[in-house]
């Protein structure tokens, strides 16, 4: 048993994920239910729009087509309108709670892990989320890409504090 | 039938693009969840080897949320590439279908060119820069990043974040340098 405290101080929270639950309720575990279908709809558009297609992002680094501009451009735009619409009218979620949004505070991670991301995102044509629809049209080895990234993800932790920020 | 006949093409961006940005406020209305995959990740390493690592000492449980939404693509990509799936060969730029078959990459069927990605050359120099050392990136740089695509640059451009823009054109010039200057050598291999 491990009874080191655990670590909920937002501070590093946020500095490390941007993508947090920020429900303050509980729920029985059937309402994530929705997220299913949500992902699952995400799914087929990576895959009907060949947005997780290495072929597709190879061209799109290569300046060889507007496809994938089209798409990260749009999908943008509609964040940005939707996310300024939220708070304009202050809308709420399904369950009544307020949507809250959180600042994003600069440090070299971005730029170095960003650049090292990116080098990853080009050689694979995968992000975090592709490689499970990619794993989905049944190239299995992806599976081994996912698991190395799992790993990587674990060496960051472990060298965290040691690397710069 | 003509529905589904119309939904087996190729969707264009400007259809794909706005779907994929209504995930956005689709997750913060349904439940207040910040749209970001490359989380996945590292509640993984907090569910199964937090090795007490302050970073993975946090309750995961609570993010189980993103683990559907993740089950969600992999079930929908099996759905959609089994039932949905384009019947016309894929239409890639002729300058890079020239340049991949001089690789040896002549089928470029499905999402993934089968000469490289298979498990026969997992353990072949080449296979293993591809896959192992690939994945290995995604995962190191976009933790260290603080995000991956979908957090900086959906998620965070949609929240207009200095340092999603940031993030997100480093993830650019990484794919830019990879693509133009280094995959051609590994892909020479």
């Amino acid at each position: 048993m491990n009874n080191s405290k655990q670590n909920t101080d937002f501070e590093t929270r946020s500095l490390d994920t941007i993508c947090v639950n920020e429900s303050h309720l509980e729920h029985k575990w059937y309402h994530n239910i929705k997220y299913l279908i949500i992902g699952l709809l995400f799914g087929v558009v990576f895959i009907k729009a060949e947005i997780i297609s290495w072929f597709r992002i190879q061209e799109m680094f290569r300046f060889q087509s507007f496809h994938m501009y089209g798409v990260i451009g749009s999908a943008v735009l509609v964040g940005m309108i939707s996310v300024f619409l939220i708070k304009k009218f202050n809308i709420k979620t399904i369950y009544g709670e307020k949507i809250e949004f959180h600042d994003k505070k600069f440090n070299k991670g971005q730029i170095i892990g960003g650049l090292i991301f990116g080098l990853g995102w080009a050689i694979t044509g995968a992000c975090p989320g592709p490689i499970f629809a990619q794993i989905g049209t049944g190239v299995t080895v992806m599976i081994v890409t996912l698991f190395f990234a799992i790993v990587g993800t674990w060496v960051y932790g472990y060298f965290r504090d040691k690397l710069p920020h | 039938m003509e529905m589904i006949e119309f939904i087996k093409q190729p969707w264009a961006w400007y259809i794909a693009g706005p779907l994929v940005g209504l995930t956005v406020p689709a997750l913060l209305i349904l439940g207040n969840k910040n749209f970001g995959i490359s989380a996945n990740l590292r509640h993984a390493c907090a569910a199964c080897l937090p090795a007490n690592i302050s970073f993975f000492k946090y309750d995961w449980k609570k993010e189980i949320w993103n683990m559907f939404f993740i089950v969600g693509i992999l079930i929908g990509g099996v759905l959609a590439f089994n039932f949905l799936s384009n019947p016309n060969p894929i239409i890639i730029n002729d300058d890079l279908r020239t340049e991949l078959a001089t690789y040896g990459i002549l089928n470029i069927d499905g999402m993934l060119p089968t000469a490289i990605f298979s498990w026969e050359n997992l353990f072949t120099v080449k296979g293993f820069l591809m896959m192992v050392f690939g994945g290995f990136m995604i995962g190191f740089g976009s933790r260290y990043a603080g995000g991956c695509t979908s957090g900086h640059a959906i998620s965070g451009l949609s929240n207009l974040q200095l340092p999603s823009l940031i993030a997100t054109c480093c993830f650019f010039i990484g794919g830019l340098i990879m693509a133009n200057f280094i995959l051609p050598l590994i892909l020479k291999l």
